[in-house]
């Protein structure tokens, strides 16, 4: 399988703070990656780094083979990104919010885009509904449908089903299996719902201090730490750094 | 430059001006208020000084100048602004544009959310003070485009502060345009200020701006000189203000400003 990420030994420090430590990995094509670790951890800085809003302080990323620092252009016209911390423009419709961003990422045919999106996330009701006055669930699926407006061959995720109720939550993660599926896109997960982390993602890297602590498949670490789930997993990494290092 | 980019990110800002009739409201209301205001004030110093005695709209014509420069570097920073407030900054540097297009898009909706101000303003003058600000001629479309271009450059710099200092750069935001008007020589002769002032305000494009409308009102003559330093200065400080955004947008990149705007 090709990877689509490529992490290459960066790091990133705030002046003396070494805020991510020389960490390497690699998502491949039609894998979910999850990223796991405790507040703190370097999760956020980490993907700031994918999305090219943080420069690494050394080390290399290549996003479908072209390197990052080299081609930021035509590499955020092939991810996307979605977060419960940054939203859509509030007193704009989900149509307009939709149109607006599928102009900025030059999609073509943007009304059978929109269409395919609407239908697939459910949200063709709410086309015409001003952003701002949707539920926490409605916008969580509209954000997912401007994240994949450009169809992305990179996702990146960060707590994409928090604060969602379970039916939501349950909706978006076997949309997203789906989609991975049926488009072959990498998706590289930060989250703290383990639930979610199991079903999804083919294998983890446990972070801690901007350093990778473990990694591997969900069963594969639970087996190895001798627990019975992955929460358990990410409790005795995160309390007991130095036993794993 | 991709002209899409461009029109999505000014399709971004239309929606959200024309789906707010406050929003037109506000942008048409202050400029009205201001130039109703001077109006009256221009009237009153028309008949009482020997000054302003031969032109009657110097003030009033000065007064819908500044506003024009006002509204165009406030507007530009509303943009900006708008992203941080509705947290739609992060998507909007994810997104595949180039900082030029960014500009670009900003610059023009800028002038169009000031032109949406100033034309009711200037509209009403004529009726109410039998004044109009076409008396100055061709040379009206130099002066605006000065203070067009001196407008969005003030407003480039603090988007630069924005950037690399985050929101609490906003209260400067609000403050730049009064900081800078006693030096613009707006209602009064350069001469007018202390010597030390003097020097400042020659290193501004506004005094040559405002200097020179008055030049043309009260004198009925062009001093051209004004129209090439204005001209020279705002291309400095365009190009100076180009520079520093992207300085502000690599720092902040280093800073990691970028992933916490909002907080």
């Amino acid at each position: 399988m090709k990877n689509l990420i490529e992490v290459q030994n960066i790091k990133k420090n705030y002046g003396k703070k070494e805020a991510v430590k020389g960490i390497s990995f690699n998502v491949e094509e039609d894998e979910i990656l999850g990223l796991l670790g405790p507040n703190g951890s370097g999760k956020t800085t980490t993907i700031g780094m994918l999305l090219g809003l943080l420069k690494p302080t050394s080390g290399q990323i290549f996003i479908n083979n072209l390197k990052l620092e080299e081609n930021r252009i035509q590499i955020l016209e092939m991810i996307n990104f979605i977060s419960p911390y940054i939203e859509l423009p509030k007193k704009l419709t989900v149509k307009q919010n939709l149109y607006v961003y599928s102009k900025l990422y030059k999609v073509k045919n943007i009304k059978e885009r929109i269409e395919y999106l609407s239908e697939k996330l459910r949200i063709g009701e709410l086309l015409n509904s001003i952003t701002g006055e949707l539920s926490s669930g409605q916008k969580n699926r509209v954000s997912l449908a401007k994240a994949l407006v450009n169809e992305p061959k990179v996702l990146l995720l960060d707590e994409p089903t928090a604060s969602l109720d379970p039916e939501v939550g349950d909706f978006v993660r076997t949309f997203l299996e789906d989609y991975k599926k049926e488009k072959k896109i990498s998706i590289l997960l930060a989250s703290h719902n383990m639930n979610e982390v199991t079903r999804l993602c083919k294998s983890v890297l446990m972070m801690k201090n901007g350093e990778i602590i473990d990694q591997g498949k969900p069963e594969d670490l639970i087996t190895k730490h001798g627990r019975t789930n992955l929460e358990e997993v990410f409790l005795k990494l995160s309390r007991s750094k130095s036993e794993y290092n | 430059m991709s002209i899409t980019r461009i029109y999505g990110l000014f399709l971004r800002h239309f929606y959200l001006i024309t789906r707010s009739f406050p929003r037109i409201l506000d942008l048409v209301y202050w400029p009205s208020i201001q130039i109703t205001l001077w109006g009256f004030i221009s009237n009153f110093f028309a008949t009482h000084t020997t000054y302003y005695n031969n032109a009657v709209g110097v003030i009033l014509t000065c007064a819908i100048l500044y506003d024009f420069l006002f509204r165009t570097s406030i507007g530009f920073n509303m943009l900006f602004l708008e992203e941080i407030w509705s947290r739609n900054f992060t998507n909007l540097f994810i997104a595949p544009m180039r900082i030029g297009e960014i500009l670009t898009s900003l610059v023009i909706t800028a002038l169009i959310r000031s032109l949406i101000g100033l034309v009711p303003a200037i509209l009403l003058t004529s009726p109410l003070f039998g004044i109009s600000i076409l008396d100055l001629g061709i040379f009206l479309f130099f002066l605006f485009l000065s203070l067009y271009i001196f407008g969005i450059t003030l407003g480039i710099l603090v988007s630069s502060g924005l950037l690399r200092f985050g929101p609490s750069f906003e209260n400067i935001a609000w403050s730049t345009m009064f900081l800078l008007a006693p030096f613009g020589c707006i209602y009064y002769p350069i001469e007018t200020l202390p010597e030390i002032f003097q020097k400042i305000a020659y290193v501004l494009p506004l005094v040559y701006i405002f200097e020179e409308a008055r030049n043309i009102l009260i004198n009925q003559t062009v001093n051209i000189e004004n129209v090439y330093y204005a001209f020279i200065w705002n291309a400095f400080y365009f190009s100076l203000s180009i520079a520093l955004f992207y300085y502000s947008f690599n720092a902040a990149k280093n800073k990691g400003t970028l992933i916490n705007m909002g907080e």
